[in-house]
């Protein structure tokens, strides 16, 4: 094998190929990338850990074909060091020779047959606008459990409906549901998935800059996977398995009481209150007629208040939420104004966004949010 | 230690419960007599020095005190009186100083560095408020004033009964050499008979072994303490946040075949009292740890920590009868004779995140729908508890069970968790 290629390419490639790949690989030839130079000058660059896989395929000056694997992490770090010269590689002996301009590295290679078979790219179930898909998976994932120990609450549950994409995803405090659309490959395509939230957000961060993103669900075939597709990079990764319990039932049906504040000005205001909130501590917020009063602390512990606008539409109320949670709902929202939809103090409270002070709300994106209960 | 003067005061009462009777009924005064148990049966929890002088001992079977004593008045026990004077005399103590770290419901340490320029030296401190709790609650109480704490609370236990001593600055090693390694805080029976196996019978004795062959006999941890002791060296300071780091409780039970039933009322009791301290506190714990004594005195723990701290009377039940089962099941067949429970890993828990309604429902977690379901029990019985006293709401298999041999009232105080 022997090949040359531009050393911005490679490092580029390299660099996202080897990623998902494991600090500690559950077998050695799993540290490795397999490259594979073919006669038509495609350079196909290959990641696994049984769970996700990645490839990626660039152009090349390919003088021998063939197929080398060597450590992934390692050949990421020296391309991305290299000076900005066509890098040449080749295979010689059982050793990798990496060239470029004065610069000159020996890698060892693995052995290419105990490498296992990478799972194919599902068939294309449907096509998503990338920034879009980056939008709404950031806007879920917030809500995502990170404790493995659950592994369930660790991912998005995908729900396709012909052209309707429903995202969801919990970790027993807040609840996240975005909907958005897409083009399916035939009409009437209906799914439903359970992806890795680390996953999604992966994929989002790097396939979804710009123009149009693939997504594949093979899924009741044993191996059930999902597969992203953009600009000659693909990836694939296994579902999660089990059943994720009912959650869109627990949006409530009716809200007496609601609130709109601007969101910019109240994100500030609890950032600055939830200084003196210590971990596990929670940040209060009061409406009343034409203001909302943010407070944290109490007893002998310090303290902070501060109070903004807001509409508020019913009764008084007043509840207390951890201060991140809150934060990482208004975060997620992306609008000027946000409205809050209460039932009781004590129970989850919807986050919605709104353009306007008195427009209407937007439930493409909804954030639900379970309060914090003083104790005696 | 270069240190200041002998700042440190330990101030212990004497003989507490069986005083206390004394002081209630005049005509116990003056004569031998022993808290709780009775002639023919259940265990003195308390003699009076008159008692003490024929040998009788807390602890002891009544049957035993009663033969080593003829003339021994068995008393019940007034356990609200215990409280009641026991804080009096705390109150006595804040008057001197604010700092006073109340360590049990009859002893604290003080620290009277900024007293001394107020009430003169540590020794006519100590001497006054000995004058004070005798006059103004009427108990004999005993002071010892050093540098260390530790050295305060031997000082207080050679003063007993009704005593003061001061260990002057460098007079510490001639005053520690010639006592009994028993005096040494933490220094239990079986300790001093290994200790005594060595030859080892003093503290002078124990502070001339080197640490490394006190650790080889009583384990790593406990020797290195005790050496350090006996070398009166004691960083600790006088605190008075004094924050429990766990919360436990257990039951001797008589020699038994463990039983479901049985199992689970006795840890029933054990967790309803835990999880009343800790929530009287408002504190939560994260690890749960049980203790199962088998015959033969073999004892076995076994712990669980949970993602979520708990304070549920029930939630803490069920993680207990997990746990002391998976310790039966590996000893069986086995029979039993104490069972412990005990939370560590507390953190405060004002406020509980409430959960979103998930399948399948977890009700050992706080915030899911049973367990804050729970917790509002939990918090309807403590408020009818304070109000109407103790038995007057219980969890079933508690409130069917039998008073033990000690009640419940001496057992919260003697787990002197204040």
């Amino acid at each position: 094998m022997k090949f040359r290629v531009e050393r911005d390419v490679l490092a580029d490639a390299v660099t996202w190929t080897a990623r998902t790949l494991p600090t500690r690989p559950p077998a050695p030839v799993l540290a490795g990338v397999r490259i594979e130079a073919d006669a038509q000058g495609v350079i196909n660059l290959a990641s696994f850990d049984y769970e996700t896989s990645a490839r990626s395929e660039i152009p090349a000056e390919v003088a021998e074909p063939g197929t080398v694997l060597v450590s992934g992490r390692l050949l990421a770090e020296i391309s991305r060091a290299l000076p900005n010269k066509p890098v040449d590689v080749a295979l010689e002996g059982n050793k990798v020779i990496v060239t470029c301009g004065a610069s000159r590295f020996t890698l060892l290679t693995m052995p290419v047959d105990e490498y296992p078979a990478l799972p194919g790219l599902p068939e294309v179930s449907g096509t998503v606008s990338g920034d879009a898909f980056t939008h709404a998976v950031a806007q879920v994932t917030v809500a995502a459990s990170r404790d493995d120990t659950l592994p369930l609450l660790t991912g998005v549950r995908v729900e396709i409906e012909g052209e309707r994409i429903t995202l969801l995803s919990t970790d027993r405090y807040r609840l996240a549901l975005r909907e958005l659309t897409w083009t399916p490959a035939t009409p009437g395509f209906s799914a439903v998935a359970l992806v890795r939230a680390r996953t999604l957000n992966d994929v989002a961060k790097s396939l979804g800059s710009g123009g149009l993103v693939n997504v594949g669900l093979s899924t009741g075939q044993g191996l059930d996977l999902v597969g992203f597709e953009a600009g000659g990079r693909q990836t694939t990764s296994q579902l999660v398995e089990g059943d994720y319990p009912a959650v869109r039932r627990l949006f409530p049906d009716s809200t007496p009481i609601h609130a709109v504040v601007a969101t910019a000005p109240l994100i500030e205001a609890a950032k600055r209150v939830s200084l003196v909130a210590e971990r596990n501590t929670p940040i209060r917020l009061s409406f009343s007629d034409g203001q909302v009063v943010l407070d944290a602390g109490h007893g002998d512990d310090a303290q902070a208040s501060e109070a903004l606008e807001a509409v508020l539409v019913g009764e008084d109320i007043a509840v207390a939420f951890n201060p991140q949670f809150l934060l990482d709902g208004l975060g997620a929202l992306g609008t000027d104004f946000v409205r809050l939809s209460f039932t009781h103090p004590n129970k989850p409270v919807e986050f919605t966004g709104q353009g306007s002070l008195d427009g209407e709300d937007d439930s493409a994106y909804r954030y639900l949010l379970v309060p914090i209960r003083f104790t005696g | 230690m270069s240190g200041p003067g002998t700042t440190v005061l330990h101030a212990d009462l004497d003989a507490f419960y069986a005083s206390v009777e004394q002081l209630l009924d005049p005509a116990l005064r003056g004569r031998p007599i022993a808290v709780g148990g009775g002639p023919r049966g259940g265990v003195v929890l308390a003699a009076s020095y008159e008692a003490k002088a024929h040998g009788v001992q807390g602890g002891m079977p009544g049957w035993r005190a009663a033969r080593l004593c003829p003339e021994l008045v068995f008393v019940r026990g007034h356990f609200r009186e215990y409280q009641r004077l026991g804080d009096a005399v705390m109150a006595v103590l804040t008057d001197v100083t604010p700092t006073v770290e109340r360590i049990s419901i009859d002893e604290a340490f003080l620290d009277v560095s900024g007293a001394t320029h107020l009430f003169g030296p540590p020794a006519t401190i100590g001497a006054r408020i000995r004058e004070r709790v005798r006059a103004e609650v009427g108990l004999p109480i005993s002071v010892g004033a050093a540098r260390t704490k530790h050295l305060a609370k031997i000082a207080s236990q050679v003063a007993k009964p009704d005593g003061l001593v001061v260990v002057a600055p460098g007079a510490e090693r001639a005053f520690l050499d010639p006592l009994p390694v028993g005096l040494i805080w933490g220094v239990g029976p079986v300790n001093q008979q290994r200790l005594a196996d060595l030859g080892i019978r003093t503290i002078g004795e124990l502070a001339r072994t080197p640490s490394t062959a006190v650790e080889h006999i009583l384990g790593h941890a406990v020797g290195h303490k005790l050496s350090a002791m006996a070398q009166d060296e004691d960083p600790r300071r006088v605190v008075t946040t004094h924050r429990a780091r766990s919360v436990g409780a257990q039951s001797a039970l008589s020699r038994r075949r463990p039983e479901p039933d049985d199992v689970r009322a006795v840890l029933a009791h054990l967790s309803d009292r835990v999880s009343r301290r800790l929530r009287a506190k408002g504190r939560a714990g994260r690890t749960v740890t049980v203790a199962v004594r088998l015959a033969g005195m073999t004892r076995v723990t076994r712990s669980l920590t949970l993602p979520v701290s708990v304070a549920a009377t029930l939630t803490l039940t069920e993680i207990a009868e997990r746990l002391a089962w998976s310790a039966i099941e590996d000893a069986a067949p086995c029979e039993i004779t104490l069972l412990g429970i005990s939370v560590s890993n507390l953190s405060d828990q004002r406020a509980i995140q409430l959960e979103l309604d998930l399948e399948p429902t977890d009700p050992w977690r706080p915030g899911s729908a049973q367990g804050a379901a729970r917790s509002a029990v939990d918090a309807s019985m403590d408020a009818i508890r304070t109000r109407f006293g103790g038995d007057a709401v219980g969890y079933l298999p508690v409130v069917l069970r039998d008073g033990g041999a000690v009640p419940d009232e001496f057992r919260e105080l003697a787990e002197h968790d204040l």
